[in-house]
């Protein structure tokens, strides 16, 4: 998992079933000192109810991803980042 | 998975088996602020989308999952047209 910075929501109507009723956020990876490093990409928030400048830890991996909403490993989930925590703290050394 | 604006159509007559039936679109990846971002990519369409679009993808793997019945060779999907980004 990767530490991140919410950057703020998607809106989209048409999407594929997948994503229903699915909060899509805009996230950026972080480094130690909170500072951008990477570069953004979208991630879905199912039950941790992220939001705009929270930090959060984000889950890339799909199988993984399938397992967490309760999928068998073989369903077709095409998701591929979720959030799956809210950081309060970070702590270096 | 990725923002990125539908920049165009693509036609192979000859093709991997399975990706037959597939719309196949050119894709510019984008950023959060929507500037262009890493090159060209073709992706499978799932949701109707079309060239000036702002849509999001999912990529590798996980793009062959959101096509059905059958595993289709891709690795990018669009998966939806993009309203709005509020950052």
């Amino acid at each position: 998992m990767i530490l991140c910075k919410v950057l703020g929501p998607v809106i989209a109507t048409e999407k594929h079933p997948a994503f229903a009723r699915l909060k899509l956020l805009v996230v950026q990876p972080i480094d130690e000192t909170g500072a951008p490093s990477g570069k953004s990409f979208l991630a879905v928030d199912r039950a941790v109810q992220s939001g705009e400048g929270d930090t959060v830890l984000v889950l890339r991996e799909g199988t993984g991803i399938r397992q967490l909403f309760g999928l068998p490993k073989e369903a077709k989930l095409p998701i591929r980042s979720c959030i799956v925590g809210v950081v309060d703290a970070a702590v270096v050394g | 998975m990725y923002l990125g604006r539908v920049v165009g159509t693509v036609v192979a007559e000859r093709k991997a088996e399975g990706l037959g039936a597939q719309k196949l679109l050119l894709v510019q990846p984008l950023d959060h602020l929507q500037k262009p971002s890493g090159g060209l990519e073709v992706a499978v369409d799932t949701v109707r989308a079309g060239p000036g679009d702002l849509v999001f993808l999912v990529g590798s793997r996980e793009a062959a999952l959101a096509l059905e019945p059958s595993f289709v060779p891709v690795d990018a999907a669009v998966v939806g047209i993009v309203d709005r980004v509020a950052v």
